[in-house]
């Protein structure tokens, strides 16, 4: 029964993201083509991406090398192809535990309220103050370069930022009455926040990991660029762009610009996807005061910002009312 | 007013505080041993067989249980507001800064007054002729520049005007007194490409603030008594609107110190986020606490302005 209706509202959420959303749609498929393209890149790619024939060294496009080749003769369509992979690897794995770490912090902060959510608040304040790029480069440099580093950090780091969103609505969700009523018939902590509580915040949840995420993926792109990121052995678009494509910007300027070109539109049809989810999913949230009140708009447009620099719900500002001067 | 202000300089003060362990824990877990790059260094240059390594180790100050070096190093910071001294021999941390300051902040000021000077006519005007073509232009650039990654923006304008007219931006800085106009050209791409980020973002919030204000039943009273378009949109409507942008405006800021860092690297700036690179390359621990606890103090410093520009020019928000 349960699991029918879920159904039906995934179905529906499809139908309505099509017909309301054109463009979100547009980008779902885009993001959907290069979620295939990752796994099956192995199959898509002519050649292996570390493969070099070094006689066809820092080569144009050709019928042999769709792409051309880098400074070591590698195919650079594979190896776009495998970059592929690893962005979307490294986004899919640090925005899911962003949101673990989201639903972990702001959950014991909203769900505990009192002086754990006092503590826990400046603390998650004092990590939000700081440059959140200066924060990932530091924090590389101590665990070195991975790919299971810079999941973690910026799967940790980000959630921080997004734990607010969870606070916040876990904060809403203590008002209702099911919520004192599960109370009153003495459930345990851990029974209400698993039953009541968790299932309550599914949509903040979703929206955190589709909003987030090409944050995430354009961030691992800037670390890697700067050398904090991957290793030189692993395919990433960002890397690719600095190494290859900076060392050899005149020989071979495809290097420096596939990456990139790439990147851009992974993020920008991950960004339309995520907004068109955003409003479908909670259409309080486009504009005006959000649905957590108005302390919680404020902490969910400064959360945003840790990741992604695009807050398009109004910082804690009632809305303009009825004030102006007549100077007459 | 004045409370709310000694408030939240205290709790500034707590973050700083915190920052500060946060910042001393994290640079003393960074990998390789900052004396062995040092003597590494001296080795390659020096032809005495053997350096006395404790004694390099007291004279930097690392010979001593990590809380000293932490009370040393706070002690310092407070009481003669010196953030130490470079483990490289690039002098006091603090010197470093400041001079390199001014390259930064030139790079970040361009960027929110280009960011600004684009955002604004856009915003408002795809506000007020909302649902245009020119509307949809607007916002269809905004959200592409929002994906687009600065860093890769900053490799073109190396790469293709390099290949097509020969011409590349200069690697070396022109200061400000020899040549205003060789300095603000050379300052031009990288601030237009970090404004071009911001300028995306305050687009959309300007749009979406100014269509709000004109839904306002102080707009409908406005174009009912015969007022002009010009003086409904900018008395009236652009007043309100621009409020929470100004919010956004001081939000930007530690957004601009990351893409300074970027910027200076990609074009070879010498200002405080390449000081930052450098700083962590090397392993010099307290170059690189410095760099984080200035960015991070004038970050929250950045934020504390910005409220109180808030609630000054709207006078509805409380100081609470």
């Amino acid at each position: 029964m349960n699991e029918h209706r879920r159904r039906a509202g995934l179905g529906g959420f499809v139908v309505r993201l099509v017909k309301e959303k054109p463009l979100g749609t547009i980008g779902g498929i885009i993001v959907l083509i290069l979620i295939l393209v990752a796994i099956f890149a192995d199959a898509l790619a002519p050649y292996e991406y570390y493969q070099m024939h070094l006689v066809d060294r820092l080569q144009g496009s050709s019928g042999r090398y769709l792409l051309g080749t880098d400074h070591l003769g590698r195919d650079f369509l594979s190896r776009i192809i495998h970059g592929a992979r690893i962005s979307l690897t490294v986004g899919l794995a640090a925005t899911a535990l962003n949101v673990v770490v989201a639903v972990l912090v702001g959950g014991v902060s909203g769900f505990f309220g009192g002086k754990v959510d006092l503590v826990v608040q400046r603390f998650v304040d004092t990590w939000m103050s700081f440059p959140s790029l200066l924060l990932l480069l530091t924090v590389m440099s101590i665990l070195g370069k991975g790919l299971v580093q810079i999941i973690v950090v910026l799967g940790i780091l980000g959630g921080i930022g997004s734990s607010r969103v969870v606070r916040g609505a876990v904060i809403a969700v203590k008002e209702n009455v099911y919520f004192q009523a599960a109370e009153a018939i003495g459930s345990s902590q851990w029974r209400i926040y698993i039953r009541h509580v968790l299932p309550n915040i599914v949509a903040p949840v979703i929206i955190i990991f589709s909003i987030n995420i090409g944050g995430v993926i354009m961030s691992e792109a800037a670390l890697s660029f700067l050398g904090f990121g991957l290793p030189p052995g692993i395919p990433s678009w960002g890397g690719m762009l600095s190494r290859e494509g900076r060392q050899y910007m005149e020989a071979g300027p495809w290097l420096a610009l596939w990456p990139g070109l790439c990147l851009t539109v992974l993020v920008y049809s991950l960004n339309m996807f995520g907004d068109a989810v955003r409003d479908l999913l909670d259409p309080r949230l486009r504009g005006g005061a959000g649905r957590y009140g108005a302390a919680g708009s404020k902490s969910l447009e400064k959360s945003r910002q840790g990741t992604r620099s695009e807050p398009d719900v109004p910082p804690a500002a009632p809305s303009p009312a009825a004030r102006t001067r007549k100077r007459r | 007013m004045r409370a709310y202000i000694i408030r939240r300089l205290l709790l500034m003060i707590l973050s700083l505080f915190l920052l500060t362990i946060l910042v001393f824990l994290s640079v003393r877990l960074l990998p390789g041993d900052v004396i062995d790059a040092i003597l590494g260094r001296m080795m390659e240059i020096s032809t005495v067989g053997t350096i006395d390594r404790e004694g390099l180790e007291r004279q930097l100050g690392l010979d001593v249980p990590g809380y000293v070096q932490y009370a040393r190093w706070l002690g310092g910071i407070l009481l003669r507001g010196s953030l130490g001294e470079s483990l490289m021999g690039r002098g006091p941390v603090g010197q470093q800064i400041v001079s390199r300051l001014p390259v930064t902040l030139e790079l970040g000021l361009l960027a929110i007054v280009i960011g600004l000077v684009i955002a604004l006519p856009v915003g408002i005007y795809s506000a007020i002729r909302q649902d245009t073509a020119a509307d949809y232009a607007g916002r269809s650039v905004a959200i592409i520049g929002l994906a687009t990654p600065n860093f890769w923006l900053g490799i073109m304008v190396m790469v293709y005007p390099a290949i097509w007219w020969g011409w590349s931006p200069s690697m070396e800085l022109i200061p400000f007194s020899d040549d205003p106009v060789g300095n603000l050209a050379m300052f031009l791409i990288p601030s237009l490409i970090l404004g071009t980020a911001s300028a995306a973002a305050i687009m959309r919030l300007t749009r979406t603030m100014m269509l709000e204000v004109l839904r306002q039943d102080y707009i409908r009273t406005a174009w009912s008594k015969g007022l002009r378009e010009r003086v409904v949109i900018i008395r009236h409507t652009i007043k309100n609107a621009l409020i929470p942008v100004v919010t956004l405006i001081g939000l930007q800021v530690p957004i601009l110190v990351g893409g300074s860092v970027i910027m200076e690297n990609i074009f070879n700036l010498p200002g405080v986020g390449r000081l930052m690179l450098i700083a962590l390359n090397d392993r010099d621990y307290t170059m690189v606490a410095g760099v984080n606890l200035f960015f991070a103090a004038a970050v929250m410093g950045a934020n504390l302005v910005t409220d109180l520009i808030y609630a000054f020019l709207d006078p509805r928000v409380g100081y609470k």
